[in-house]
């Protein structure tokens, strides 16, 4: 297996998400350069946390027209996995690959701060390894996370168990204030139909090594190891 | 071809939660502008293109706004003013 993952402009947890899979999954893994329109063979794409091109019109909004997001495109239309984190889930839904969009925090203000998850389903490419109902600790870092759908599209996305995490309180629970930024339904990440696009706000990558405070994000990238055996 | 100017405004879906709008209404409640009932924060966009006549002007920013300036999820635009530079 190998991963790609890219660089944008403002990209700043590129090297952090290439030192994931390398040292912590022990998988190879490439930089994949905006201009360029190869994905050098990968197997899965990681699109990174950062400010691509300065956040500039709306996070996510200039760098869907990046040379390898048409790449990135045919990948997952052919059921590539690719996994959007923070920023990387902003230009995910901006490019279609998955539904919603991101928008200012409900209170104006930068969270950088860790926050409990609820895993909501074992189905896609990255929760393979995970149970349903299990409580994982990562960090955020966003001005613009608040997951908005319209009503509809959120019925479906339930129905379907494309809502794959959610803020949650140490008991487990969807609460208002376990809510860092309004999400909708606290909705902090969300796949595609076939969950193999998945995108989430909270940085995975950065919660590897017990020195940060938490491995949990170690259980997403592990989840990709099936790829290997299959 | 003749030379335009366009002027185009990218508002917050009407309906939903927005919290810059919000935060402009407090303040100007706090400075005694009491009558305002809301504000919405949005962008204006100044565009400058070449076109045969304001229909065409009108169905190419049209296409802009749908392919990047505004995004279909959480945004609505409004094409505001048409004019020949």
């Amino acid at each position: 297996m190998k991963v790609g993952v890219v660089t944008f402009p403002g990209s700043n947890c590129d090297e952090d998400a290439l030192l994931a899979v390398r040292e912590h999954l022990q998988v190879e893994a490439v930089s994949l350069w905006h201009k360029d329109h190869d994905l050098q063979g990968v197997d899965v794409v990681i699109l990174p946390g950062g400010f691509s091109y300065g956040d500039y019109l709306r996070s996510g909004a200039i760098a869907r027209f990046a040379p390898i997001m048409q790449e990135i495109a045919v990948h997952a239309a052919r059921g590539g996995p690719v996994i959007g984190i923070c920023n990387g889930f902003q230009i995910a839904c901006e490019a279609g690959l998955l539904p919603g969009g991101l928008l200012r925090n409900d209170h104006l203000q930068f969270r950088s701060m860790p926050v409990t998850l609820r895993v909501e389903s074992s189905n896609t490419v990255f929760t393979r390894d995970v149970e349903r109902g299990a409580l994982l600790t990562m960090p955020i870092a966003h001005g613009d996370g608040r997951y908005t759908a319209d009503a509809t599209t959120l019925d479906r996305l339930e129905g379907e168990g494309q809502v794959i995490f959610r803020y949650v309180d140490a008991a487990g629970q969807p609460t208002p204030a376990a809510n860092p930024n309004g999400s909708l339904r606290n909705i902090a990440g969300v796949s595609n139909a076939t969950g193999t696009v998945v995108g989430l706000m909270p940085h995975p990558e950065r919660a590897l090594d017990p020195l940060l405070g938490s491995t949990d994000g170690l259980v997403l990238f592990r989840s990709l190891l099936a790829l290997t055996k299959a | 071809m003749t030379r335009f100017t366009v002027s185009v405004k990218i508002v917050p879906r009407h309906g939903l939660l927005d919290p810059q709008g919000k935060a402009v209404t407090d303040a100007l409640h706090t400075l005694g502008f009491a009558s305002v009932r809301d504000v919405h924060v949005g962008r204006l966009l100044v565009i400058e293109l070449e076109a045969a006549d304001t229909a065409a002007v009108q169905a190419r920013v049209r296409e802009m706004c749908e392919r990047l300036l505004a995004n279909p999820v959480t945004e609505d635009f409004v094409i505001a003013e048409i004019a020949a530079a």
